[in-house]
């Protein structure tokens, strides 16, 4: 990740004329080129989406039919029958949410105070240290403990096994991110803060009334990252939380339910229903889409920033 | 370790120089502000790494860590014996190097032809798509699995049969899982990776494509000698960067197609899934903590070996 930003700065120092200005008269082998790219792209952006159809294609089906027919791209024999199940008992899932909710929201506000108040010292030339504690937060990446240890460590030096604390905290921060925020407010003058400090200001009023305003982009980037990270969180769920608490991670959640019968049986907790009588196969795809559903509503708003923090990036710590 | 480029480079302004303590105190609040993340990562990075010494130990939960009997290298001994560790180490870096090949081609590919596209709203569109699979989490990857996959109603075994086929048994066929799992990790990746490309090709001067063009140069020699050669400098670094990564593999990726499967493990049990399943369902500390330090203490050296040579090929480039 950290070379991308790298080359890409470079190359666009070197070259900051974009190409295509010219009107020159295009030969067939160009004509070709371009024909063949439109579709493959085509073809590929539908590749991407075809999971998607099929999964939500599913989950609009009636259970006999996909037990009938299998799985298809269409809806077969058009049913609601699964979300009717999810939503008649919907305790389960409406708890994820609610957890997975809070857990999205707190640590976003609280991961992104942090990494920016961090990023920001970090950057200043008038810091002393500032490069030993860049790299003991970049050392991190280069090498670390393991699962074993890192597992050994949380549950029985820390006792956070079996408490969302677990997760929540784990999800906090990464190197990355840091170096991703380092590197945007590289960009903010010295001068603001030099003006700041003429006028009496403290490092830390400099930081939240001068310069974070200007770290806009760069909050929304880290902060995208962040929401993501609490959001498919299914990981450290699975290591820590188990079936210690009864309301799992929204992605854990759809995880045991597609993956054991018994949370698929507990996830309608209250329909009188035996296992078998269940649509399990609609139900675990509806479960799917409920669980995925807000994250790809949100998507297209966000997807800007999604592409920000890969072509900004890193540069090195 | 940091370097003297990056020293130099940030040299402050010229001020009269003082005594570090009372340069320190002088800058308390901004270490103040760095003190919540260094804390982080001293209690969540640095805490769990003493505990590497169980490796060396016959650990067991009433003695802890510290108090379980020394075995020396016997649990090395025991993993290189038994062929476990050789097994690991050879699934993951061969599907490392699948995704590092496979992906970097079909990304370069994708980049080329997506500057090709004309339609701004074509272009638009099929990125955000592209982008979408790396979006989402690798549960729903599991999920898309068994839809396509599953004997019984999986999609393609589906259309197998309405084509008159028998239906294929996907999860208990050991051989076909290294392609199933390569796809769906190329699915993820490929259009999110190729951004990086794109906006190389982005860069590439102008005024050469027009004299090539004026030349007479074709689509393909305008690939062959313009854009290709242009996007070297970006592949070897990439490329470095993933070899230095190599001993690192997508867990989430292999643990939500596989799971518990145990006949496939021959030819997709990665290090991170088995000191995952030695953890969780064995409670083997011994065993996976020594693999994990062994996968640490290897992946160490290279990245090590890849900055270094990064650094001969450009210092610019190097992590440190």
């Amino acid at each position: 990740m950290t070379a991308t930003a790298a080359t890409l700065k470079a190359q666009r120092a070197a070259h900051p004329s974009k190409q295509g200005t010219t009107k020159v008269k295009l030969g067939a082998s160009d004509y070709v080129l371009r024909g063949i790219s439109y579709l493959v792209v085509s073809v590929f952006t539908l590749f991407c989406l075809l999971p998607f159809v099929l999964i939500i294609s599913a989950s609009f089906s009636s259970e006999a039919a996909i037990m009938r027919d299998g799985f298809g791209l269409w809806p077969k024999e058009f049913s609601t029958e699964a979300y009717q199940f999810i939503f008649r008992f919907p305790r389960m899932i409406i708890g994820s949410y609610v957890v997975t909710i809070l857990m999205t929201v707190f640590g976003t506000l609280i991961g992104l105070f942090v990494i920016a108040m961090t990023g920001f010292a970090l950057q200043r030339r008038d810091f002393p240290y500032r490069n030993h504690i860049s790299f003991f937060i970049y050392f991190t990446t280069l090498f670390s403990a393991g699962l074993a240890p890192t597992y050994l460590w949380v549950t029985q030096v820390l006792h956070l096994g079996g408490t969302y604390m677990a997760v929540f905290l784990q999800l906090l921060m990464t190197p990355w991110l840091i170096i991703l925020m380092k590197n945007f407010a590289r960009s903010v003058p010295f001068e603001i803060v030099e003006s700041g400090k003429l006028d009496g200001a403290g490092d830390f009023r400099i930081f939240l009334q001068l310069v974070l305003p200007m770290l806009k982009p760069a909050l929304a980037t880290v902060g995208l990252f962040l929401a993501l990270g609490y959001w498919n969180e299914w990981y450290l769920s699975s290591l820590y939380l188990g079936s210690a608490v009864e309301f799992k991670p929204l992605q854990y959640y759809l995880y045991n339910v597609v993956n054991t019968a018994n949370a698929l049986k507990n996830s309608v907790a209250g329909a009188n229903v035996t296992i078998t009588q269940l649509p399990s196969n609609t139900l675990k795809m509806a479960t799917a889409v409920v669980a995925t559903g807000p994250i790809i509503l949100l998507y297209p708003f966000v997807q800007k920033y999604f592409v920000t923090g890969l072509t900004v990036g890193a540069v090195k710590g | 370790m940091a370097t003297q480029a990056i020293m130099t480079d940030l040299e402050g302004p010229p001020t009269r120089r003082r005594s570090l303590g009372s340069r320190l105190y002088q800058a308390r609040m901004l270490l103040i502000m760095c003190l919540p993340a260094i804390i982080f990562f001293l209690v969540f990075s640095y805490g769990p790494l003493p505990g590497s010494y169980v490796a060396f130990t016959n650990y067991n939960y009433r003695d802890g860590i510290f108090g379980s009997p020394f075995v020396g290298l016997k649990n090395f001994e025991f993993l290189i014996k038994s062929g476990q560790l050789w097994l690991l180490t050879r699934n993951t870096i061969l599907y490392n190097v699948a995704f590092i090949v496979l992906g970097n081609i079909l990304q370069i590919a994708l980049a080329i032809m997506l500057n090709e596209i004309r339609l701004k709203y074509f272009k638009k569109v099929s990125q955000a798509i592209m982008f979408l699979p790396y979006f989402i989490s690798v549960v729903l990857i599991g999920v898309i699995a068994f839809n396509l996959l599953n004997y019984d109603t999986g999609a393609i075994n589906a259309l197998l049969q309405q084509a008159g086929g028998d239906p294929i048994k996907f999860y208990s066929i050991v051989g076909i899982w290294p392609v199933i799992i390569i796809l769906f990790q190329l699915w993820q990746s490929t259009g999110y990776g190729s951004i990086v490309y794109f906006a190389a090709i982005m860069g590439i001067d102008g005024s050469m494509f027009e004299a090539a063009a004026v030349d007479g140069a074709s689509a393909w020699q305008r690939i062959r000698y313009i854009i290709l050669p242009s996007l070297k400098p970006t592949f070897i670094i990439l490329l470095l960067f993933a070899l230095g990564g190599i001993m690192r593999g997508n867990f989430g990726l292999f643990w939500n197609l596989i799971g518990n499967n145990a006949a496939l493990f021959p030819t997709t049990d990665i290090i991170e899934t088995s000191v995952y399943r030695m953890i969780m369902s064995q409670n083997n500390f011994t065993m996976s903590t020594a693999v994990g330090l062994y996968q640490s203490l290897f992946g160490f050296a290279l990245v090590m070996l890849c900055n270094w040579i990064v650094r001969r090929m450009n210092p610019d480039y190097a992590l440190f």
